[in-house]
């Protein structure tokens, strides 16, 4: 087996377990913590597909914009441990069972196939993921989405301030 | 180099299994602040899935794909916690059992 390989099972290893405790802890700050630590781990997957750009967006977007927003949310709603699980419906508790079955279905006709039938990684990958080569796919061919999504983003800041805004009451 | 002897088979896979987490995770918990945070896994997941084809197949517009999505998941984050900061205000809880303002 080679070092590759290792290294991305020991972050496939981490990103699971982490992404385990984000559903599991019964603790919000706990889950907070568990799903940056999973979000660190996604970027180093990402940088062992050699996709520079996107592992350091993700660091700097979900592990710092996004999980800060969560975790700001948390303190100041000051939310405590759960006493118990809630109850829980069992129509959801199926569903969740038959997502797994699928998902275990899937992965074992994964395990019989045939290793020399699988795809590798291209040698000029590492061009394909610079912040230069997705400049100029952006600017060139995605121009057009790339300024409305700036007028998305206006829109859900003027929105989150409308919605946050402390209703006066007369 | 030395880093690439990953099959796509097992980006595939990870990202299979990482969705799943995060749907039994929205499926199972009431506390609406994970149930967020289990979508923003099956965000990453679905990112996951669209970086690892791109790279496969030398394509830069999956990864241009991946940041539209991040920009749509950091709006989603902001109007998504103000409805919890509101949720809150009005009702004095998180659990989204607790709420049925919208049910017939």
């Amino acid at each position: 087996m080679s070092l590759s390989v290792i290294l991305f099972g020991l972050l496939a290893a981490l990103a699971v377990g982490t992404g385990i405790s984000t559903i599991m802890s019964r603790n919000p700050v706990a889950s907070a913590v568990s799903l940056i630590m999973h979000f660190f781990s996604l970027a180093g997957i990402y940088l062992t597909l050699q996709a520079q750009f996107i592992a350091v967006v993700q660091v700097l977007v979900y592990a710092g914009a996004i999980m800060v927003l969560v975790v700001f949310v948390i303190m100041l709603l000051n939310i405590g441990r759960e006493e118990q699980m809630r109850e829980k419906s069992s129509f959801r508790i199926g569903i969740s069972i038959g997502l797994s079955i699928i998902l275990a279905f899937q992965l074992g006709k994964y395990a019989f196939t045939d290793l020399a039938r699988k795809n590798f990684l291209p040698q000029n990958a590492a061009t394909n993921g610079t912040t230069e080569a997705l400049g100029t796919a952006l600017f060139e061919h995605y121009l057009f989405p790339f300024e409305a999504i700036s007028l998305l983003l206006l829109i859900a800041v003027m929105g989150a301030v409308i919605l946050a805004k402390r209703q006066v009451k007369n | 180099m030395i880093l690439q002897s990953v099959p796509l088979e097992y980006y595939l896979t990870l990202s299979a299994i990482l969705f799943v987490i995060g749907a039994v995770g929205v499926l199972t918990r009431r506390n609406a602040i994970i149930i967020f945070m289990s979508i923003e896994l099956m965000l990453n997941a679905v990112n996951l899935t669209l970086v690892s084809f791109s790279q496969f197949f030398n394509d830069p517009a999956g990864q241009i794909f991946v940041f539209f999505v991040m920009a749509v998941a950091a709006a989603e984050a902001a109007v998504g916690l103000a409805i919890v900061l509101a949720l809150f205000r009005n009702k004095r809880t998180i659990y989204v059992d607790e709420v049925n303002i919208m049910k017939w």
